[in-house]
């Protein structure tokens, strides 16, 4: 069979919903993309531990603590599954680690945004999580087998964190006036980045069109954006805060809220590497990488070790 | 020490309850059997999903190849007969 029938029996395949596994043929540029966005997003898990992790000798109470801790643990995980589903892919993860601690390769750049008071873990929970949630669901239906699969595991650990998070502002929303304010300005901080974690509006989105032909992708950037605000919307009323946003408003027609311009320039520019915890986050990673490095090495020896004592007492028996 | 620069990979299998089959859930890297047994219990059980893990190394696997799937799997096309509706019974005889 020609490269030409291949790829028209594989659009044939995706177009009937059938799953795309590791060992079928598919084309060069499908492999490429699934390896850059699943990379991604792996690496995002993992980048994303660290934001919270600064908060975990810092909750306020024994539950909020055991919380926190099973959540930045199921985050980790995330990235396991993901390193995995593009493992199947035919990358080593190794190099895939190596890209993300050279700077090569890319992570949501939510995470490039610094933590700086307790509200911040749960708005986290509440906007980056329940952000991720939209992004994910469709993804459990992604043409791809692997990567289909390891969202459906995250995603049923993901409704927990948002949870969390909102309980926590919740919390702080029916507190003292001072704890409110925390509330109201960690949502001020953390409600454009959250937007931008959808990406470029469609328009300017370049990977788009590919992603979606090939059932990579579901729903367009801006159409997720817009769900994130309709649900969102109505679970700031209930805290009792404020979006800060003084264009959002309700479109009777359209039955959407309507929202103001994202300031594009702050994404690029974070991107870019300029946010404010870009260094901080890749120095954390590569410290956390090099200070296992003894680990990962006694390990190895411990199971050769093993190894080869069971080799020698087979050869005296 | 090896020279491979990841430990080996595995296969996790997750048995949720006595009575069904162990399941693939994914895969981890491990240095031994034994860590990639407790590596599977932190990340493939953490909410209760199991009582029992099978974890066998990804390269003693051996797979069919999709690409001679016609081929592999063509035996058991033209056998109707081994299905129960096949055979042609009176609608009076009931639950057979
Ligand atoms: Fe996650
Ligand atoms: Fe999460």
């Amino acid at each position: 069979m020609t490269t030409i029938d291949l790829e028209d029996q594989f659009m044939k395949r995706v177009a009937a919903d059938e799953k795309i596994e590791p060992k079928d043929w598919m084309p060069e540029k499908y492999r490429k993309t699934l390896i850059r966005q699943i990379a991604q997003h792996a690496h995002s898990e993992v980048v994303g531990m660290l934001p919270e992790a600064n908060y975990i000798s810092r909750a306020p109470s024994l539950r909020r603590k055991a919380a926190l801790l099973a959540k930045i643990q199921d985050e980790g995980g995330h990235g396991l599954y993901l390193y995995c589903a593009a493992e199947t892919l035919g990358v080593e993860r190794d190099t895939l680690i190596e890209e993300l601690h050279s700077g090569k390769a890319k992570y949501s750049s939510i995470f490039n945004y610094p933590t700086l008071s307790w509200a911040d873990m749960g708005a986290i929970g509440w906007l980056v999580d329940g952000a991720a949630i939209l992004n994910q669901v469709p993804l459990c239906k992604c043409s791809y087998g692997p990567y289909a699969r390891a969202m459906v595991r995250v995603c049923k650990e993901e409704s927990f964190h948002q949870r969390q998070g909102y309980e926590i502002l919740l919390t702080l929303c029916n507190g003292s006036a001072e704890q409110k304010q925390m509330a109201q300005d960690s949502l001020n901080r953390w409600w454009w980045p959250s937007l931008m974690m959808f990406g470029p509006s469609d328009v300017d989105s370049t990977n788009s069109e590919y992603s979606m032909k090939t059932k990579i992708k579901r729903f367009s950037n801006d159409e997720l954006r817009q769900k994130f605000v309709d649900a969102t919307k109505p679970q700031a009323d209930i805290l009792g805060i404020k979006i800060p946003d003084s264009d959002l408003k309700y479109n009777e027609q359209t039955s959407h809220w309507e929202f103001g311009e994202i300031n594009w320039d702050e994404f690029h520019n974070v991107v870019k590497g300029n946010g404010v915890c870009n260094k901080i986050r890749l120095k954390e990673r590569q410290q956390a990488w090099d200070n296992g490095k003894w680990v990962r090495d006694a390990a190895t020896a411990y199971a050769e070790k093993r190894e080869q004592r069971k080799n020698e007492s087979k050869q005296v028996a | 020490m090896s020279n491979t620069k990841n430990w080996p990979l595995w296969e996790v299998f997750i048995r949720s309850r006595n009575g069904l089959n162990h399941k693939h859930v994914g895969s981890l890297h491990a240095s031994d059997s034994e860590m990639a047994l407790e590596n599977a219990r932190d990340v493939y059980t953490r909410r209760q999903e199991g009582i029992s893990i099978w974890v066998v190394e990804s390269k003693n696997i051996s797979a069919s190849d999709p690409k001679i799937n016609e081929d592999m799997f063509d035996p058991a096309a033209d056998k109707v007969y081994r299905h129960p509706t096949f055979y042609d019974l009176p609608d009076e005889l009931k639950h057979m």
